[in-house]
């Protein structure tokens, strides 16, 4: 015989049924495909074998996938992309593995559990998602990693159980970064750098224990503070917003105050300015009424003189409410007035003229 | 399904221990012992081998990276702080005829790497303060002032850092599973965690500075905009006095520019400027109030008793 067939229970890949080849191996020992053909039952024999060998030779590749071949154990080559024929009765084995899909795995968290199962799974997640920071704080992260099997070869046959190694990787690659990252950090300003060096951390110890995989992407998801420290991060939140806007109002009143205070400083000095112009006029004004007055009254200074006092009495005497003219004779009554013509600028109810002119 | 597996599997190792072949597939190595008696070394090609029948048994192996995870062990640290640490680590069968001779199947190997690697990480976390097992540089932190401690924190000293902890743990066990033809490749801290005990009072001091942050933050912003009110006040002195200041000097250049320009115009005949100024003074006090009283001898009604010329 040129090949054996008790190769195939060598072989127990799990997505194998042991049993088929458990059958082919029994159904090949009875006819035997050598010796001279014996009737029909021999070429009964004959087409069975022939169609169990083209049941096991042919196999299909599906577009995602890549096919990576043991012939009796060894691996001999992989094949791309559609329908491709092996060497039957499992002398040569195809596995397939998807190279093109992008696979995820969840760390602290697990979408599509229904709830019941979610609960159950509930401690792991939150095992994974407890970490301790640089300043010995504890931060709750969780996160996903995108990877792709970039070497088929050393996903299957260098490391056993790729998934969970890149699972715990993952979860010591994460850890390492955050634990030299504040709390601070890790919750608000580094999520960014800490995703970023996470992968490299991550992708370093991949390639260092050759399982094959191209970290693609590793995104922090929520990060958060432990649940019973939760309220005091917001107050912290709280108060920072109660300083900002303490400030800005504080700032408001002083952005409201001030230019108007500019605008009334300006308007004072605005007047001020008028009230100097109008001074200056007022002076100018009757000074140059006083000169020219004065350059007549030199010409004829009595009849001037006269005229003034005589067109100011005219006026002002039609005004006063009473007006008695007293006899000079009468002695006795002029004394009521001896007033000076010099104290008139005070505020007396009471003028009298006496001697206005000489 | 379990009974049909076996009986499969029964058959198909009489088979194979009464052939004269045996295939090993690229994840395997194996030891051929006759009778019990290791011939040669491993065998590490995959595919088609050949052995004497019923005499050779052939004794698989893994030959890829295995994984080991350890249970969680529950550690003082040199600082008296009480955590669980999670290790993990990879290893591999790289002497299969020793292996098989000290360990006999992976079951023993993964008991014997529990003791070996549990006690190594024991050791390590014990003689180090928790820092060293969390850090792994010396990086300051980027903390943003708001958000932070009052006092600026000086940077950790991290004398060892994860890294070297853990190369430490995995020096020193590998060292000691050489002797079983195990290698051990690497020893990854996979968690740490405070103990419940330990976590409780570890949330109720993060908890407590977050108050404080909180605290010194709503302080400060009271602070800040009692200074930025002040500010405005003594703004608005300056602008207001200043405004005073100038109105004053220009009302006062003007009086004394007015005070020049009637002294020289006035002053020209000041007996003159004393007349009209009294006469515009007596249009200004008389009005319906006022009694005039008037001596015959007056000038103004002089002419009322007599129309001589005077003297």
């Amino acid at each position: 015989m040129a090949w054996n067939p008790r190769v195939h229970t060598n072989e127990e890949r799990p997505r194998r049924d042991p049993l088929a080849g458990l059958k082919r191996l029994l159904r090949l020992r009875v006819p035997g495909p050598t010796g001279p053909w014996r009737g029909k039952a021999g070429a009964a024999a004959i087409a069975l074998v022939a169609l169990v060998a083209a049941a096991t030779s042919y196999y299909q590749i599906e577009p995602d996938e890549v096919g990576v071949i043991r012939r009796l154990g060894r691996f001999v080559g992989t094949s791309d992309p559609g329908p491709h024929f092996r060497l039957p009765f499992g002398i040569e084995r195809v596995q397939k593995v998807p190279v093109q899909r992008q696979l995820k795995m969840e760390f602290g968290f697990r979408t599509g559990l229904p709830g019941a199962e979610a609960g159950a799974a509930g401690a792991e997640p939150k095992r994974e998602s407890l970490m301790l920071t640089g300043d010995l704080n504890v931060a709750v992260v969780e996160w996903i990693v995108q990877y792709k099997i970039e070497d088929p070869y050393a996903f299957l046959f260098k490391v056993r159980n790729v998934e969970e190694t890149l699972r715990s990787l993952s979860e010591a690659a994460v850890r390492s970064v955050v634990g030299d990252h504040s709390v601070n950090e890790v919750l608000t300003t580094g999520r960014q750098r800490i995703a970023t060096q996470a992968k490299e951390v991550l992708q370093q110890l991949a390639d260092r224990y050759d399982a094959g995989v191209d970290v693609q992407q590793l995104v922090l998801q929520d990060v958060n503070p432990p649940d019973p420290v939760k309220p005091s991060f917001n107050e912290v939140n709280q108060a920072i917003q109660e300083k900002e806007r303490a400030i800005n109002e504080a700032q408001a009143e002083l952005n409201k105050a001030i230019p108007r205070a500019r605008g009334e400083a300006e308007q004072a000095i605005r007047a001020a300015e008028g009230y100097a112009i109008e001074r200056v006029n007022r002076a100018r004004g009757e000074a140059e009424r006083f000169s020219a007055l004065q350059v007549e009254y030199r010409r004829s200074p009595d009849v001037t003189r006269r005229r003034l006092h005589l067109e100011t009495l005219a006026e002002v005497l039609p005004r006063a409410g009473r007006k008695v003219i007293l006899d000079h004779a009468a002695k006795g009554m002029t004394p009521i007035l001896p007033m000076e013509r010099r104290e008139l600028g005070s505020a007396t109810a009471t003028a009298a003229v006496s001697e206005a002119s000489r | 399904m379990i009974t049909r597996i076996a009986l499969g599997a029964a058959l198909a190792s009489l088979s194979l221990s009464g052939c004269a072949c045996y295939t090993l597939d690229e994840t395997e190595q194996a030891v051929i012992t006759r009778f019990g008696e290791p011939r040669g070394g491993a065998v590490a090609v995959p595919g088609l081998h050949f052995k004497l029948p019923f005499a050779d048994r052939v004794n698989r192996f893994e030959r890829r990276w295995l994984e080991w995870t350890g249970d969680p062990n529950q550690i003082p640290t040199r600082d008296k702080k009480y955590i669980w640490v999670d290790t993990f680590a990879r290893w591999r069968i790289s002497d299969p005829l020793r292996f098989f001779q000290r360990m006999r199947d992976e079951r023993t190997a993964r008991s014997r790497l529990d003791d070996i690697i549990d006690g190594e990480t024991r050791n390590a976390i014990a003689s180090y303060d928790l820092l060293e097992a969390v850090r792994a540089t010396e990086r300051p932190f980027e903390d943003d002032e708001a958000a932070t401690d009052l006092a600026p924190r000086r940077p950790d000293r991290v004398a060892v850092g994860r890294e070297k902890l853990t190369r430490r743990i995995l020096e020193r066990a590998s060292a000691v599973v050489a002797e079983f033809g195990v290698e051990l490749v690497d020893v990854q801290i996979k968690r740490i965690n405070y103990v419940d005990e330990v976590q409780v009072k570890v949330f109720e001091r993060m908890i407590s500075e977050r108050r404080r942050i909180a605290e010194r933050s709503r302080s400060e912003g009271m602070g800040r905009s009692a200074e930025i009110r002040g500010e405005k006040e003594r703004e608005l002195k300056a602008i207001e006095s200043e405004a005073y200041r100038r109105a004053q000097e220009l009302k006062g250049k003007a009086d004394a520019e007015a005070a020049r320009i009637y002294a020289a115009a006035f002053g020209k005949d000041p007996e003159f400027y004393s007349f009209v100024r009294t006469l515009e003074a007596y249009r200004a006090t008389v009005d319906g109030s006022t009694s005039v009283f008037l001596g015959t001898d007056a000038e103004f009604v002089r002419y009322l008793r007599s129309s001589a010329r005077p003297r």
